[in-house]
């Protein structure tokens, strides 16, 4: 199991063997069912899931079944952006929950998940939008997560490549600054919780798709895979995008959709931009990362797809947006840009509960914005899947709440959701 | 990016047609509430292909039914409504 824990000590050990000595983080796990638990995908909330199911509660026989390779879905194309500034109260506590967790997330996991709260910054283009920050900085002080509304100069002493003219095309006149938020290296989450996972016994199942579910009756009994069936107690579906489909597999309709979402990296740079920047008024953010490149996003694609690639058209849109922001920006050469499936629900939150069927657990629903909530989601989706009730932070985002009228709708948008 | 064939003014890039809804989720006035619920909540969401209710939005403004798969993006048919 791996080169046992990491250190300044094995490091160094390291270096005087050529660093030769590093074994393999976690192990290549074979079907060997029946499990307490099966996770289906190995993404950031599926690998955390399952070291919270073996860390917490002590269930040690889980197995995370992935079919391609851990992190490769969204976990691995995500913009990385970790922030609980919302407005609504459920959300608020769900993703103060998560935030708190990545604080000390490093340290729990021994794996450098190079969490780095550089602040997350979103611009006030106008009265009306300083108005609605001021707003939801008093909803969230209320709640005790830190906002900071700041005005015009102090926005551009944290920015100073803004373009801060007011004849800009889009005037800055403030902001709302989450100190805390920030981002963190996607793989690294996903390793992390695989290797820790894995150090407690959890078998991490690669290449391995369920196509079906095992059925006793109106009991799920384990899941029929490309590697053969596996019998399980209890049957957690952890796998964003293809929420629809794998859901579909044991007969359900969920109230979520699959659209894309695309990104974008220019060249690396030298440091210019050291806090993430959003803006709700637009469509647009983006951040540096650690290795210097500038990462981005906007919209959605706006239509149902499971395609995996985008539009040009979106990317321009959110380009032009950040060059009209910052300047400076047009003189770098994108290197890359991709797009990722994202599993949008019909009120924009997750959805963490139990389905229709006995033994068959759901989390998903997670829009553009769930790689936030990874830890929190791991941890609350355990507690699901050990105990069989809700955490009750996580209790509001249940499947029922949509046939009882409990939304909890964040943009107000409705059951559509190409409108969010 | 697609290229969508109005049956009014031709084929058209995707930038100006709006997507609605999958076309087994139209909801009527006189639907049961059950009925209405399942309309506005659940969906098939199929990895392959599904009709769907899209909008000639900044063109002739005509309704669609587009019959479309979703993987692959292939437009197999595209009809007034
Ligand atoms: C371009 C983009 C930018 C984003 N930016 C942000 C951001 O800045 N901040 C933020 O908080 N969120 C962001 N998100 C959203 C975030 O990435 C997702 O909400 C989150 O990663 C989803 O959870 P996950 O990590 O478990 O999903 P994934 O990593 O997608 O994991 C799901 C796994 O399930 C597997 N799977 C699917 N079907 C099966 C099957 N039948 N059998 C076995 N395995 C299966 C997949 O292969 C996949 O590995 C962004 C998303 C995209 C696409």
């Amino acid at each position: 199991m791996g080169a046992g824990r990491y250190s300044a000590l094995s490091l160094l050990r390291g270096a005087l063997g050529g660093h030769r000595h590093w074994g393999r983080a976690w192990r290549a796990g074979e079907p060997r069912g029946p499990y307490d638990v099966i996770v289906i995908g190995g993404g950031g909330h599926g690998l955390a899931t399952a070291y919270y199911l073996a860390k917490d509660h002590g269930i040690r026989r889980v197995a995370v079944i992935e079919k391609g390779w851990i992190g490769g879905g969204n976990t691995g194309r995500n913009t990385t952006i970790v922030r609980s500034n919302y407005r609504q109260p459920q959300l608020q506590r769900l993703l103060e929950y998560s935030l708190k967790l990545w604080h000390g997330l490093s340290d729990e996991l021994n794996y450098n998940v190079m969490f780095s709260p550089r602040g997350a910054l979103f611009l006030g283009h106008s009265d009306a939008d300083m108005a609605r920050l001021a707003e939801r900085g008093d909803a969230l002080i209320a709640m005790g997560i830190d906002a900071d509304l700041i005005d015009r100069d102090a926005v551009a002493r944290l920015v100073p490549l803004f373009d801060m003219g007011r004849d800009a095309r889009w005037p800055i006149e403030g902001g709302l600054i989450q100190r805390r938020g920030g981002t963190a290296r996607h793989d690294a989450v996903a390793w992390g919780f695989a290797r820790a996972a894995d150090n407690l016994g959890v078998d991490i199942i690669e290449n391995c798709e369920v196509t079906g579910f095992l059925r006793e009756g109106n009991r799920v009994t384990g899941v029929r895979t490309t590697r053969g069936d596996i019998a399980a107690g209890r049957t957690g579906i952890c796998v964003a995008g293809n929420s629809g489909h794998v859901a579909g597999l044991a007969g359900l309709k969920l109230p979520i959709e699959s659209h894309t979402l695309q990104a974008w990296v220019t060249e690396p740079v030298k440091p210019m931009i050291d806090t993430v920047v959003m803006s709700q008024t637009l469509h647009c953010y983006f951040s540096q990362s650690d290795k210097g490149g500038i990462v981005g996003g906007g919209d959605p694609d706006f239509f149902p797809s499971y395609a995996q690639r985008g539009a040009p058209i979106r990317l321009e849109d959110s380009i032009a947006q950040a060059i009209s922001l910052v300047p400076a920006l047009s003189r770098l050469r994108m290197v890359r840009s991709w797009a990722g499936v994202t599993d949008m629900s019909f009120d924009g939150s997750p959805i963490i509960g139990e389905t229709p069927l006995d033994g068959l657990y759901l989390n998903g629903g997670w829009c553009y914005g769930g790689f936030k909530a990874t830890p929190g989601s791991g941890r609350l989706y355990a507690h699901l899947l050990a105990t069989g009730q809700s955490h009750p932070i996580a209790a509001p985002f249940d499947l029922a709440r949509f046939a009882q009228g409990r939304t909890i709708d964040e943009a107000g948008a409705g059951p559509m959701p190409q409108n969010r | 990016m697609l290229l969508i064939p109005c049956p009014h003014c031709g084929p058209r890039i995707q930038e100006e047609f709006a997507y609605e809804r999958s076309a087994d989720s139209v909801v009527r006035l006189d639907d049961a509430p059950d009925v209405a619920m399942t309309a506005l909540f659940s969906r098939a969401n199929l990895r392959g292909e599904e009709a769907e209710i899209w909008v000639h939005a900044q063109g002739c403004g005509q309704w669609l039914r587009l019959t479309r798969d979703r993987m692959s993006h292939a437009i197999r048919s595209v009809e007034p409504l």
